[in-house]
């Protein structure tokens, strides 16, 4: 018994003396990208000796970050954590909260390179200096997917480019054909921010509040207005449907075939793939020739990575070699390919090009395509404080404004002065 | 007069411990928190925070949309409460009076007890589903347009909430009530009966003011159920968020500290809610208990 206590006691030593650096990565890909995750971190694993990665999945995007501040405040934060887009002002601003990927990589790695990354990726997570503090993990963008057989029915081929050709061509063609036009996923994103980035117009003062936590909301707008008086008007006519807040009601009814035309992200098309029955194909978001001839691209929605401050040198180089590996085209290759999500680096982007991806799957290259669009002055990205809630005030109000209980006008004051009271209070508490 | 000393044993307190400590470490340790967050804007990672003596509490009031949330929660409480006390009042009384039968009825209705808020959440979430759900397509099957759309209209949503809240309530109300009906002796329903034929008589003036102290116990319970723990339903049948008009203050809580990461906003939010509630169960036992006859 004594021998054997001595043995187990032995191989613990030894095992603590050879023991890998630990690290944690605290994520919020769940089902099918859960998986892919967890392929990515095992290869990694394989890849090299010195460290061990692991994921935990921890919810959704809102529950990843809450749990990211819980365990920071106590003290107990793991190396890695996915923070979503509306949430990154949050932490970039977080003085002492994070070390910038920017200062990790040319500290402990390879040393960074912005130009590497694609043009939509650039700037979306830098902070007001333009150093790029979290690491562009999952993106994808908003684009609109059709049914090609709802269009042959109504005696289509092409999609809508313009929204004027939406409203006179293409909505009333699909309404005869007893189909309602179009639905859409996330008037926050959709609607509002990525209007803004696609007609290169600004959302916020402050360069879309990069420039300073003084920013204010600029979404009472006569294009935002003229939109949304649209949208309530082909509500009316049959030609948009608001299926409420939910990202799945909205595009269930396209899944089904009662709507012809859904706006959801270029990240939806493995879904996509897999449950609608029908051909379908993949084209930019719409712009209103009426604002501009010359749309830009539009900027990315999903997470980024960051590394949390308080752990020391050997775990730091740990995550930056992870970061590296992350970012090689192969692996942003299989992120893209299993996922949907847009590759983020040219490297990997040419990859993906030269292995004919796209020959059998054009779909699949509209995303990237999309971000890759001239990048206007406006079309960078965007970072407000307390963002989630600033959502939440657009919610509560377009809910009202498509149900009837309100119109434009009141909406975008409403949303205006919610906002701001938001921003207002965010400037005030990082101070 | 001589004063009895007992002598002071230690035990009880030990018994004691273990509850007290769960009061500390989940209710007074929190509320604690709550408290004092309330009076700072902290950015969520505790970095940095300013005192700001009662900022957070103007903020929260001289919001119009709080001031919408709260009197849609009162309703939806109120609601919530006393269907659920009603119903099962109802059926309480009816499987009481059984001869037989009674206790093939009684597990039967009992059921749902045993089922959290969030998996009766789900459950309405499946009735009303526009997808599958039998009752979406029940109530749209006497308007040509839709008219019944709880993805959209607030009262709708208060609808598809409140029967998910109270369905998973009835039962727990129908215990309690089965057995304070069990408990009423015999001889006064007997006598009582010589007295009057009228059955809702008889209910009127001798049932219900015997079972009088049950259903305060109830309305207190159940107004907590009613403002706290239908959180559950509402998460459930709308992961996304409820529509805009259907939230309660509990909801807005949660929106607002764990989606929005406000500490200050929302623990400014939480207090008062802790004023609110501590208010009503003083007014139900200062002068609602004032006139329950205990036995």
């Amino acid at each position: 018994m004594f021998r054997a206590i001595l043995t187990a006691a032995a191989f613990l030593a030894a095992s603590t003396v050879q023991a890998k650096t630990e690290i944690t990565w605290w994520h919020a890909m769940g089902g099918q990208l859960g998986e892919t995750v967890n392929e990515i971190a095992k290869r990694f694993n394989e890849s090299q000796s010195e460290y061990q990665l692991t994921p935990v999945n921890k919810g959704g995007y809102e529950d990843t970050m809450t749990s990211g501040i819980a365990a920071f405040r106590a003290n107990q934060q793991p190396h890695i954590i996915q923070i979503f887009d509306a949430g990154a002002a949050t932490i970039i601003n977080a003085k002492g909260a994070v070390l910038p990927v920017e200062d990790l990589l040319s500290q402990y790695g390879v040393g960074f390179d912005k130009s590497n990354y694609i043009a939509g990726v650039r700037n979306f997570y830098a902070d007001n200096s333009g150093k790029m503090v979290g690491m562009p993990f999952n993106s994808s963008t908003p684009v609109l997917y059709y049914n090609k057989e709802a269009f042959q029915k109504a005696g289509l081929t092409l999609p809508p480019a313009t929204w004027e050709d939406f409203e006179s061509r293409v909505a009333p063609a699909l309404e005869r054909a007893g189909y309602v036009a179009l639905s859409q996923s996330h008037s926050p994103w959709i609607f509002s921010e990525n209007f803004h980035s696609r007609h290169n117009l600004p959302l916020a003062t402050q360069n879309n509040g990069f420039g300073g936590l003084d920013a204010e909301i600029l979404y009472n707008n006569d294009a935002m207005k003229t939109h949304y008086s649209k949208l309530v008007e082909w509500q009316d006519k049959g030609f948009y449907k608001y299926y409420g807040r939910a990202w799945g009601d909205n595009q269930t009814p396209f899944v089904q075939g009662e709507v012809a035309m859904w706006l959801g992200s270029s990240g939806s098309f493995g879904g996509l793939k897999e449950s609608a029955e029908f051909d379908f194909g993949t084209t930019y978001l719409p712009y209103w020739q009426a604002i501009t001839n010359e749309p830009t691209g539009t900027f990315i929605g999903g997470a980024a990575l960051f590394a949390m401050s308080g752990h020391d040198d050997a775990e730091y180089e740990g995550v930056a070699a992870f970061f590296e590996f992350l970012t090689n085209p192969e692996i942003q290759f299989y992120w893209h390919r299993e996922t949907g999500y847009v590759p983020i680096t040219n490297a990997a982007y040419d990859l993906a090009k030269t292995s004919g991806y796209y020959k059998e799957n054009p779909d699949a290259e509209v995303g990237i395509q999309q971000l890759n669009l001239p990048v206007g002055e406006h079309s960078k990205g965007y970072q407000l404080g307390f963002y989630v809630q600033i959502r939440e005030v657009m919610y509560e109000n377009y809910d009202k404004l498509f149900s009837g209980s309100q119109n434009v006008e009141t909406t975008f004051a409403n949303i205006e002065a919610g906002g701001n009271d938001l921003l207002r209070k965010f400037e005030q508490t990082y101070r | 007069m001589k004063r009895v000393h007992f002598g002071h044993s230690p035990i009880p307190y030990v018994f004691v411990l273990p509850q007290m400590l769960i009061i500390g470490v989940f209710f007074l340790w929190p509320s604690f928190e709550a408290f004092r967050l309330s009076f700072f804007l902290e950015d969520p990672w505790g970095l940095s925070n300013q005192f700001v003596w009662f900022d957070n509490y103007w903020d929260v009031i001289s919001d119009e949309n709080y001031r919408a949330v709260f009197f849609s929660t009162v309703i939806f409480s109120a609601v919530v409460a006393l269907l659920s006390i009603i119903l099962a009042l109802l059926f309480a009384v009816k499987v009481d009076g059984l001869l037989r039968l009674s206790s093939t009825y009684r597990p039967f209705l009992t059921w749902s007890y045993a089922i959290a808020p969030a998996v009766a959440g789900l459950i309405a979430r499946f009735l009303y589903s526009p997808q599958i759900g039998p009752l979406y397509d029940f109530l749209n099957q006497f308007s040509t347009d839709t008219w019944f759309e709880p993805r959209l209209d607030a009262m709708d949503a208060w609808l598809v909430l409140a029967s998910g809240s109270i369905w998973k309530q009835i039962s727990v109300n129908f215990v309690f009530l089965v057995a304070g009906l069990q408990a009423i002796p015999r001889n006064v329903l007997e006598a009582s009966l010589l007295d009057n034929p009228n059955g809702f008589r008889r209910f009127w003036s001798i049932t219900l003011p015997l079972l009088a102290p049950t259903l305060f116990f109830l309305l207190v319970i159940n107004i907590s159920y009613a403002v706290f723990e239908t959180f559950g339903v509402i998460d459930t049948v709308y992961p996304f968020g409820p529509p805009s008009g259907a939230q309660t203050l509990v909801y807005k809580v949660y929106v607002d500290g764990f989606k929005g990461a406000d500490l200050g906003g929302s623990s400014a939010q939480s207090v008062i809610l802790m004023v609110i509630v501590l208010l009503l169960t003083v007014v139900q036992f200062r002068y609602i208990e004032k006139r329950v006859h205990y036995t």
